[in-house]
């Protein structure tokens, strides 16, 4: 990378993410002056839009090629009170948490304790959900059964097709113009609140236009005081561009690159969304403005190289929004899951991997940040050097990459119900989750705990750790004389939290359409104008509701080791079982290592395990798929975790696997932590017994030393492993490369890794288990890149 | 009679996603027992036949072949069947990175019936398959299974006989009569040669090496196998003692040099794990 993008990058690496009370500030001073009483809500939400818009601070960096930033600067996190309000409590845990911190000003603090507290209490979504709710939600919430996304943030999870590549913003004025005019008041009972919606999508579209035209003012001014000739000239190309996009449809690679970005900024402003918002399938949107302007010499490669790592490092200036509490635990990080796909599929059905693919995987391993994320779409259509280039970065143990199935994305989306043009179009965003780009509302509504369920069974509808009444009664666990009885009481406590979560899924979707529409976000997500309805409201062409099952492996281990043990081998008794779990096995030594060692598990080709995990996805899918959301559409399910199975294991005890209490349940489809004994052919072979089609994605991870990847042969080797993967309809799959560097941490912190494995000679051990002698050996090993 | 329809062995490990023991992703079934004593033995749990004990817990405990055995013993009798649908569940893997299953050990030719018949059955079912040796078997048991093993990978350790007989306890002529012999007889055969500092590695050794393989002209591959000393665990939990307790395993200096040597006889040298 050059000079200036070396500068900028660095920034990006060393600001400590800090949170900026400047929308705040904003959104109150717009609601405290009182026009939102003359207005429709979308209409006042659409003025709020341009009220912070037009009166935000601009930030444009020495250098930068792609202009503007969310907050007042690089890092300037902001906040959404209308959403979620920060007490000053959670401002202090903010600013000294040891993970995920926003550093918080005295300033920043004065003025939410002066004025947002004041103002927006009684006023914001979350007090709103949580009043709406039900008794039974709100204790299954707090005992850890279920997460719910929308309680700090808004609903958002899509991505952008090419439509902002073939139109300007202009153009979709015109659209919402043309669909106002041709409402029928005589006819359609909605048409007024249609028209409201309309307007409101017309003025936010304008506000952005606005917003870029403030940035050309600013550009202008700077070249004028720009002392070096050349970035002088710059700047004015920069106003420019600014003049045209994002009101008109972009004419240059450079014009697209800033186009998108305005919009990203557009939809971040807006709403705190979830999955921030992504470009999709980048290397397909770009390629021919990068094609035509190569071969009109206004491009070269180099400069194309430069102004996609000017935009990479965009993304890495905007963390995720600051979550507190639950929400914070069940995802802790500062990304905030803006995933670039890259090849995939055509339109047409045909391989879609062009010169611009390779020239983003460049980037991103040049580039080595947190944010964006990205992922390789793979068909069996895509090219083998396409993989294996991927395949190298993934070696260098930064975690990207990840690599997904793209035929199977497609299947997914048919059985749907997706046009196959959209499937096409379509892949994955956030972490897995399979939508239809530029077409899709796909909300991820909340983590749901498959082993809490277990624990509530066990002890007829309580929860044990609280003592608390949950579920169902459905009978002492003692009473269960076969496993299919047990599995059958397990299906209706499973069936009775779906219901009583999807019951708060319908309360909450109506509470963000009817007060908190996304009247900008609307305006991009077909076919939000021509219905003229909000993406909120339905107006997306398709709305999918997810519920996403956590804790496969630790489920399936705990109801393989009672079927194994209780009811086949009837070594150890229930009685037994139940006094071991609610003693977390203190005082039973024997019964847990009996449990832990000696259980068939998920992850290693064993049926018998495995039938158990497919007993419990049917029951899973059963009680989701299917069932209306209020949007037109229907829920379905995922099986993703990002952080949560961490929180969701601290709030369970003991399990019949083994597992002591409150540690962390298996993350994904991935086995529980070192049950896998037999490798990753195994692990594959058990996660593809699930039905992914029937899913809307599903995460594996997978660990893997170094040296199984140092050659040519072993990246070879690990392509062909997932193309093996996908070939049984695997949907994704990503690596983690353990470095050296790892090991060396987990030798100064053994507690942290408990759960690394490596292999010593012959066998595999726990790597924190083995002295210190024989650690030094394997991490001076993994260091030279050679195989143990 | 059911025992020679499905004739058994003895095992002491399946390793999956094999990579280092022949093309693509391999299953290596490891068969119990050697004629051998190498010093630098990596796997002393292989060298005696019988099942032994072993302290702390070794192999896999919930794969299929070694679920509900005692989990501190090493080794244990299995039947051509079981060993072949354990080797099974991965085909899908062999097809997509043109892998198959290696037979290793201690010295699978110890076992030759066994090893005759799990090499049958394999290429029955259309598996490639390898066999990694010492090469210190009879001929007879090299001939019957010529026709069964796509591939053997074949160490080469000490030129000098007596060297031999001093590092592992038995002469060379057996061994490089029968490489001679299953060269001239067509096999594919890829060469391993262990690089243990002081005993293996002397450039008179390499070159004698590089020349003998020159000469049987149809080996144009050899691996290092670099040694390390991860095994004085495994010697440790076996209470065995272990000879070679001041070793060090080489630098990749040194393992450049040999490889020089090498190429200059016309080989392709690869480092086991590096490219």
């Amino acid at each position: 990378m050059n000079e200036r993008i070396s500068r900028l990058r660095s920034k990006s690496l060393s600001i400590r993410p800090y949170l900026s009370a400047e929308r705040a500030r904003l959104i109150t001073a717009f609601y405290e002056n009182g026009c939102h009483e003359q207005n429709s809500v979308p209409v006042t939400r659409a003025h709020a839009f341009e009220y912070i818009l037009k009166n935000k601070r601009l930030y444009i960096d020495e250098g930068e090629l792609i202009v503007g930033e969310r907050g007042p600067a690089p890092r300037a996190t902001p906040t959404y009170p209308e959403i979620c309000i920060h007490s000053l409590e959670d401002l202090d845990i903010l600013n000294s948490r040891a993970k995920v911190a926003f550093r918080v000003s005295k300033h920043t603090r004065n003025i939410y304790k002066k004025r947002i507290i004041p103002f927006w209490t009684g006023r914001s979504i979350r007090e709103q959900i949580f009043r709406e709710t039900n008794e039974d939600w709100q204790k299954a919430y707090a005992a850890g059964v279920f997460t719910e996304f929308m309680e700090q943030r808004a609903p958002g999870h899509t991505v952008l097709d090419d439509k902002i590549y073939r139109y300007g913003l202009v153009d979709f004025k015109t659209r919402i113009r043309e669909r106002i005019l041709a409402l029928d008041f005589y006819d359609d009972v909605e048409a007024f609140d249609k028209r409201e919606e309309l307007n409101a999508m017309a003025t936010a579209v304008d506000a952005l236009i606005g917003y870029a035209h403030r940035h050309a003012v600013k550009l202008r001014r700077l070249a004028d005081n720009a002392e070096n000739p050349r970035r002088r000239k710059e700047l004015k190309e920069m106003a420019k561009i600014c003049d045209w996009v994002p009101a008109h449809a972009p004419r240059t690679f450079w014009e697209a690159l800033q186009y998108y970005w305005f919009v990203h900024l557009g939809v971040i402003t807006e709403f705190n969304t979830w999955d921030s918002f992504n470009p999709g399938r980048l290397d397909q949107h770009l390629y021919p403005f990068y094609k035509r302007d190569i071969a009109t010499g206004r491009l070269t490669k180099d400069r194309a190289r430069e102004l996609l790592q000017a935009f990479w490092i965009k993304f890495n200036n905007q963390p995720a929004p600051p979550k507190v509490g639950v929400t914070a635990q069940e995802s802790n990080t500062y990304t905030d899951f803006c995933l670039i796909n890259l090849g995939g599929l055509k339109p047409d059905g045909s391989n879609a991997v062009n010169e611009l693919s390779y020239l983003v995987l460049d980037v991103i391993e040049e580039m080595r940040i947190l944010q964006p994320s990205s992922m390789l779409q793979v068909s069996h259509k895509s090219p083998e050097r396409f993989l294996e280039r991927a395949l190298k970065i993934v070696r260098t143990g930064f975690g990207q990459p990840s690599i997904f199935n793209a035929d199977e994305i497609v299947q997914e989306l048919l059985r749907q119900g997706k046009s196959v043009i959209d499937a096409r179009n379509g892949g994955a965003s956030g972490c897995v989750e399979t939508g239809a780009f530029g077409k899709e509302s796909y909300i991820l509504t909340g983590y749901f705990n498959l082993v809490k369920i277990l624990e509530i069974t066990l002890n007829n509808g309580k929860g044990p750790l609280t003592g608390a009444t949950l579920g169902l009664r459905t009978g002492s666990p003692l009473r269960f004389k076969t496993f299919d009885g047990l599995f059958s009481a397990y299906k209706k406590q499973l069936e009775h939290f779906i219901d009583i979560k999807i019951k708060g899924n319908i309360i909450i979707e109506r509470i963000y359409a009817k007060y908190m529409p996304a009247v900008f976000l609307s305006a991009l997500i077909d076919d939000c104008i021509d219905k003229g309805k909000d993406y909120h409201n339905g107006g997306a062409r398709y709305n999918t509701s997810y519920i996403q099952g956590v804790g496969l492996g630790s489920i399936t281990d705990s109801l393989a080791a009672i079927k194994f043990h209780i009811f086949d081998k009837k070594d150890i008794s229930m009685r037994r079982l139940v006094r071991a779990l609610r003693n977390d096995f203190n005082g039973f030594e024997s019964v847990r290592s009996r449990l832990w060692d000696d259980t068939p598990r998920y992850g290693n080709d064993d049926d018998y395990a495995d039938s158990i995990m497919k007993q419990i996805f049917e029951a899973f899918f059963e009680a989701v798929d299917g069932r209306p959301n209020t949007k037109g559409g229907h829920f379905r399910i995922n099986l993703l975790p990002t952080t949560v199975h961490v929180y969701f294991g601290s709030k369970v005890g003991a399990t019949p696997d083994g597992r002591s209490a409150h540690k962390p349940l298996s993350e994904g489809i991935s086995p529980v932590q070192g049950t896998d004994k037999n490798g990753p052919t195994s692990v594959i072979k058990s996660a593809a017994k699930i039905d992914h089609v029937r899913t809307g994605g599903t995460l594996l991870n997978q660990k893997f030393t170094p040296q199984l990847l140092a050659d040519a042969e072993g990246i070879r080797n690990l392509a062909a492993l997932i193309r093996a993967y996908f070939s049984m309809n695997g949907h994704h799959i990503q690596f983690n490369v353990v470095t050296a560097e790892t090991l060396k941490k987990a030798q100064r912190d053994p507690e942290k890794y408990r759960d690394l494995i490596v292999r010593v000679a012959g066998y595999s051990d726990y790597f924190v288990d083995l002295g210190k002698d024989l650690q030094d050996e394997i991490i001076r090993r993994t260091e030279h890149g050679r195989s143990v | 009679m059911a025992r020679k329809r499905n004739p058994a062995g003895i095992i002491f490990d399946i390793i999956k996603y094999a990579v280092h023991d022949g093309p693509g992703i391999r299953t290596t079934v490891f068969l119990k027992g050697c004629p051998l004593r190498c010093q630098w033995c990596q796997n002393p749990e292989s060298q005696k036949v019988e099942p032994e004990r072993f302290r702390g817990v070794y192999g896999r405990k919930y794969s299929g072949l070694f679920s509900g055995e005692d989990k501190h013993t090493i080794g244990r009798e299995v039947s051509v069947r079981q060993v072949i649908s354990e080797v099974e569940k991965d085909r899908i893997f062999y097809d997509y990175s043109g892998g198959g299953v290696t037979f290793s050990g201690g010295e699978p030719l110890m076992q030759p019936g066994f090893l005759f018949s799990l090499l049958k059955e394999s290429k029955k079912r259309g598996m490639q398959t390898a066999v990694d040796t010492s090469g210190y078997a009879p001929w007879s048991a090299f001939k019957r299974i010529l026709g069964y093993s796509d591939l053997f990978l074949y160490d080469l350790k000490l030129m000098d006989d007596k060297e031999h007989i001093e590092y592992t306890g038995s002469g060379t002529d057996s061994i490089l009569n029968n490489l001679r012999k299953l060269t001239a007889a067509g096999a594919r055969v890829v060469a391993r040669f262990p690089i243990i500092p002081g005993i293996t590695d002397r450039p008179d050794n390499v070159r004698a090496v590089g020349s003998f393989l020159m000469s049987l002209k149809s080996i144009d591959t050899i691996h290092l196998l670099p040694y390390n000393y991860l095994c004085k665990d495994k010697y440790r939990r076996m209470s065995i003692n272990y000879p070679l307790k001041k070793l060090e395993p080489p630098s990749n200096g040194e393992l450049r040099v040999i490889g020089r040597i090498l190429r200059d006889y016309g080989l392709k040298v690869k480092v086991r794990g590096t490219e």
